[in-house]
């Protein structure tokens, strides 16, 4: 029973986990890039959450709300920094984001200081009981929304004109000029698109777990697990993926305790990386 | 005979800027050995020269052959754990450790590389992180370790070779012995085939390959040769602080220190890790004293507001800078 629940758990944290590497395989499929500082975004987005508290909004709005100031921040992140990075060294493009990553994190070490945070009880507090699993109201909604979210950017990517535009500049961005596609304002968007992913992400676990700023590492490797393991530049890997390592994660942290369950998604990951680097769906 | 013997000529072709540099270097503890301050100037500048020996490690690898590996404190751990361990389980010397520990290292490298240099750019940094992370969650519950306290090495010395020393200049030279030989190291490696062949391999993996330079082979004795002194580096910060646990010796932000520090000078050069030692090991206890206790976080949104705009502006580094700076008001050919 209690198993049944863990898998319960499992599933809805791996929505989110879905949901927030999404964003980071847009990126790597369009750009051959790595963010390392989408953990940041999504800590960013739980701080959202909690500055909408301070002036007393509902949990309705945490998801809007990250969405926006995540979005904005990653077109500008893009724009000031990525786009000009892209043609330079390795080193310097490793290094830009993992740069961003310290600022964010110790920036927001600076503001909101190192305690852990929780949300303020809302409506979304309470547990519900669908026959004899217990879950937590403020989970159910982040799974489910996280869920639908990560399946909406799916259909924007493959069935809107815009998801087309986005993923020919992915595909062969020459080409993609020549058909009057224009790569930087597609490359700004899907930096947009990530961090806003991140941010909902972020807002949706908020209500669900006590954070701090340092929690933005522990999710930038969890990103980077879904992503290898759902294949670098597939969204319906990471969902897939996403929903594994939830999954994963849950038992092994039921069954071997919070410590070692960290030392099995980690390990995973390498064994990832050294036995099919391209992953379930991806293309290397 | 030729020009070359006139004092005149010799004189003109002397490298003054390393040679102006090694010699401030030599004296420097002196010269401060009569201010108030003398200790923790000398304090600073022992932490300076080992923060160069380790950035000087990873630029091997990090810098030379491009391979940029961000879990570089597996090695400084390996190297800082080892002798530590050592002397905790069999009351011996912590120093007779450092071989042990470099050998520890050379094999973790070798551990490491065969598998990751599979993987190219973005995803080998990554593996890298995974990997150090890993081991330091493992060396963190394990408790012949230490677990997370970490392990200590002798309170007091029972001989010079215990290498504990009050004042932080013999520290001071003997991190500057060890950082002359890395670099005659990375000087010599830098002029020889294997540095070309790193260098080519930098450039273009690929290219590199169909002109027959033995990639594999080359990554992984550059990474072997980097572990060697990064596990040296890690062996004298045990030594010097007498202690070191999971966070100080395998932690993250050890990797990033090496990478920031070598980037800033600029990785690929020889002298660009010492450079970039100089002018963040002093800013950073600049700012932890200035700021007191919240400056820690104050240091790193620093760190990562000088990575950004290096990054974005310089990534050549500091060396880089003054090379386009130099020709423009020096008018060198």
């Amino acid at each position: 029973m209690i198993l049944l629940q863990v898998l319960v758990g499992g599933l809805l944290l791996g929505a989110v986990y879905a949901l927030f590497a999404s964003g980071l395989t847009l990126i790597w499929g369009m750009m051959n890039f790595i963010n390392f500082a989408h953990g940041e975004f999504v800590m960013l987005g739980m701080y959202v959450a909690l500055v909408m508290t301070w002036i007393h909004a509902g949990p309705e709005t945490f998801g809007p709300a990250a969405m926006v100031a995540l979005f904005l921040l990653g077109v500008l992140v893009y724009l000031g920094l990525i786009k000009h990075v892209m043609r330079g060294p390795m080193l310097s493009q490793i290094l830009s984001t993992f740069g961003l990553a310290l600022l964010l994190r110790y920036s927001a070490f600076a503001y909101f200081k190192s305690d852990f945070r929780t949300l303020p009880e809302s409506w979304l507090a309470g547990t519900i009981n669908v026959s004899g699993i217990y879950v937590g109201k403020a989970q159910l909604v982040a799974g489910a929304i996280a869920g639908l979210l990560a399946l909406g950017m799916h259909v924007l990517l493959t069935r809107t004109a815009l998801g087309s535009r986005l993923l020919a500049v992915a595909e062969d961005r020459n080409a993609a000029m020549l058909m009057g596609i224009r790569p930087d304002r597609m490359q700004a968007l899907a930096w947009g698109l990530s961090a806003a992913s991140a941010g909902i992400a972020g807002a949706l676990l908020a209500n669900v777990y006590p954070f701090s700023p340092e929690v933005g590492q522990t999710f930038a490797l969890t990103a980077f697990v879904v992503v290898a393991l759902g294949g670098f530049g597939s969204v319906p890997g990471a969902m897939i993926a996403g929903t594994a390592i939830g999954l994963i994660e849950q038992v092994a942290a039921y069954s071997l305790g919070p410590i070692y369950k960290d030392v099995v998604v980690y390990g995973l990951f390498v064994a990832v990386l050294w036995v099919r680097p391209q992953g379930l769906l991806g293309k290397l | 005979m030729s020009a070359r013997w006139e004092p005149i000529a010799l004189w003109m072709r002397a490298r003054w800027g390393p040679i102006a540099l090694w010699a401030t270097l030599l004296v420097f503890p002196f010269i401060v050995q009569g201010s108030d301050s003398a200790a923790f100037f000398q304090d600073v500048g022992a932490n300076l020269i080992l923060a160069a020996i380790a950035a000087s490690a990873w630029n091997i690898v990090g810098g030379y052959a491009g391979q940029v590996s961000v879990g570089h404190a597996i090695f400084f751990g390996a190297g800082a754990y080892v002798p530590l361990l050592v002397y905790t389980l069999w009351e011996v010397p912590p120093l007779l450790g450092l071989p042990l520990g470099i050998a520890v290292a050379v094999l973790i490298a070798l551990g490491i590389g065969m598998p990751s240099f599979r993987l190219q750019g973005h995803y080998f940094s990554m593996a890298t992180i995974a990997v150090a992370e890993l081991v330091r969650l493992v060396v963190g519950n394990w408790d012949l370790l230490g677990a997370a306290i970490g392990i200590q090495g002798p309170a007091t010395p029972r001989g010079w070779w215990d290498l504990i020393f009050r004042s932080s200049m013999p520290y001071y030279y003997i991190f500057l012995g060890v950082l002359a030989v890395t670099l005659s190291l990375t000087y010599a490696m830098e002029r020889s085939r294997f540095g070309y062949y790193l260098r080519a391999i930098r450039a273009g993996e690929r290219a590199a390959r169909s002109l027959g330079v033995p990639v594999r082979r080359t990554k992984l004795k550059a990474l072997m040769l980097s572990a060697a002194l990064t596990a040296t580096a890690g062996s004298l910060y045990a030594f010097k602080v007498g202690f070191v646990n999971p966070e100080s010796g395998l932690g993250i932000l050890v990797s990033v220190q090496m990478i920031i520090v070598a980037a800033l000078g600029g990785a690929g050069t020889l002298y660009g890790p010492l450079i970039g030692a100089i002018v963040l090991v002093p800013l950073q206890s600049a700012t932890n004293t200035w700021f007191g206790g919240g400056g820690s976080g104050l240091t790193f949104i620093l760190y990562g507001g000088i990575i950004v705009i290096l990054a974005r502006f310089e990534p050549g580094g500091l060396l880089e800078l003054w090379r386009r700076l130099a020709a423009r008001v020096f008018h060198a050919a």
